[in-house]
């Protein structure tokens, strides 16, 4: 378990030597998306499209904040990440299509995604749940947001970071998942534990 | 009682709700942390319980997801439209001045309502009780933990071991996805509509209480014993301590029936009350 401290934009590099078990925090811009932006995102790519904001090296968040606006400027009151697992079918095509390195949710993702992440060389990490106000200080500014239109949770909120985490690397970009491994073990002891 | 006290009150509860956690869930956080052994969940309870304080102290959501809103009321009977229009208007103010996160969209439109509130939105259950005060309770409910809940229909022949087994698999199915350590509310016979509300009665007892009859108690011991065995741990990451608590709330079912409803709650268990006397005064009770 080593410890990182990264910039964004990511470089593969960066990411290709983080492993299961590793604690990073990120500086820099990170970008939310839910279903919502994530279907809008491929949707994007599939048409020709450019979306609003860089991905090249782009660090993805499954969050979808509380605001308020306070003279004039957006400000984030509470921000902890959402449940990656419903973004599992949608992931492997984000990643196909964009060059993003890190993705950061909570509860973990499929052995699709795991393959998918291998491939492009990007990590996801695990932020606790519902540590939404410790997030949410780490948080700077708000540089701005696109798609409002769909609404404040699903946006696509671009934030300004620092020393964002501790974030876990739950999935590497070796395709080794933490998930993986601790679903077998459960699987095995929850058989047993029926049979007593 | 006038309207406008039920406002004030649901608003003010609201507010405490997504910023302050009650007391036995914060309790049994800080003993979930000390009993936890494996490493990576103890940094995760570790996070949870510094982020209840700093959100606490900046007086800010406790967690993001703010929640669907629901209300639970206890009393004699009431002028219903004009509580639910009450209710309505302190869900759409708590919104805008806690903040709230806006949740409510429409099931396919998405379209969100950006006020919390919409078609049978916020959910509201009126149980009677002969008493002169009102009770006022909301749950504020994310939807991580939400979308783990499930209905089963099992054999009756199935037994004690068959509840075990759907709430076994109800846990292990949703692994690290609701916020580990989740509670978990069970809600057994009744019909399919009565079986899921069981599990929301069960979602407003304090936590370590245990149910009056012995055979409902000995069940919800058990279940905890089998879940804190799955090693699914804090945010799923692997530990001892998967859920602080279950309940179970029960009604007669058909003799041909067993229906379980599973109901999970994440640890950010959002619920506050308050009671409302006749002369519009109140007070807030946990």
């Amino acid at each position: 378990m080593t410890e990182y401290r990264l910039a964004t934009p990511l470089r593969e590099g960066d990411v290709r030597g983080l492993k299961v078990g590793d604690v990073v925090y990120v500086s820099g811009v990170i970008y939310t998306a839910r279903d919502m932006a994530h279907k809008r995102l491929v949707e994007l790519a599939e048409r020709g499209q450019r979306p609003p904001v860089e991905m090249d090296g782009s660090v993805i968040y499954h969050a979808g904040p509380v605001v308020r606006k306070l003279n004039g400027e957006w400000e984030v009151v509470s921000a902890g990440p959402t449940t990656s697992s419903r973004m599992n079918k949608v992931t492997p095509l984000l990643l196909k299509y964009y060059p993003v390195r890190m993705i950061v949710g909570k509860g973990g993702m499929s052995q699709e995604v795991a393959e998918a992440l291998k491939e492009r060389g990007a990590v996801y990490c695990h932020y606790t749940g519902g540590a939404a106000v410790l997030a949410a200080k780490r948080i700077k500014r708000v540089a701005k947001v696109e798609w409002l239109d769909l609404g404040i949770p699903e946006a696509l909120w671009v934030l300004e970071v620092e020393d964002f985490g501790p974030l876990i690397v739950t999935m590497d970009s070796h395709g080794n998942s933490l998930y993986e491994k601790l679903e077998l073990e459960i699987k095995s002891r929850v058989e047993m534990l029926l049979r007593r | 009682m006038k309207t406008s006290v039920i406002e004030e009150v649901a608003f003010q509860l609201i507010k405490k709700a997504s910023v302050t956690l009650p007391k036995d869930v914060r309790l049994a956080i800080q003993k979930a942390y000390e009993e936890e052994t494996s490493t990576l969940g103890r940094t995760q309870l570790k996070a949870i319980l510094d982020n209840i304080v700093v959100a606490e102290q900046m007086d800010r959501p406790v967690c993001q997801d703010t929640g669907i809103v629901s209300f639970f009321i206890k009393g004699r009977s009431l002028d219903y439209k004009a509580l639910e229009e009450a209710l309505r208007r302190a869900t759409a103010r708590a919104t805008k001045e806690v903040p709230l996160r806006p949740n409510a969209v429409h099931p396919l439109t998405r379209k969100n309502s950006e006020d919390n509130t919409g078609a049978h939105i916020p959910g509201i259950t009126y149980i009677y009780e002969d008493v002169d005060h009102t009770d006022l309770v909301v749950v504020l409910k994310g939807a991580g933990s939400e979308n783990m809940s499930a209905l089963y229909m099992i054999s009756p022949g199935e037994g004690v071991d068959g509840v075990k087994r759907v709430v076994l698999e109800t846990v292990v199915r949703a692994g690290g996805q609701p916020c580990p350590p989740i509670v978990v509310n069970v809600g057994l016979g009744g019909t399919v509509d009565l079986t899921l509300k069981l599990a929301k009665m069960a979602l407003i007892r304090p936590l370590g209480l245990r149910h009056p009859e012995e055979g409902v108690a000995k069940l919800e011991e058990e279940l905890l014993e089998l879940i804190n065995s799955t090693g699914i741990g804090p945010m799923g990451l692997g530990g001892r301590i998967t859920a602080l608590d279950v309940k179970v709330e029960y009604a007669h079912c058909h003799t041909a029936s067993l229906p379980v409803g599973v109901n999970i709650q994440c640890w950010a268990d959002r619920r506050a009350t308050a009671r409302i006397y006749p002369d519009g005064s109140w007070e807030l009770l946990s």
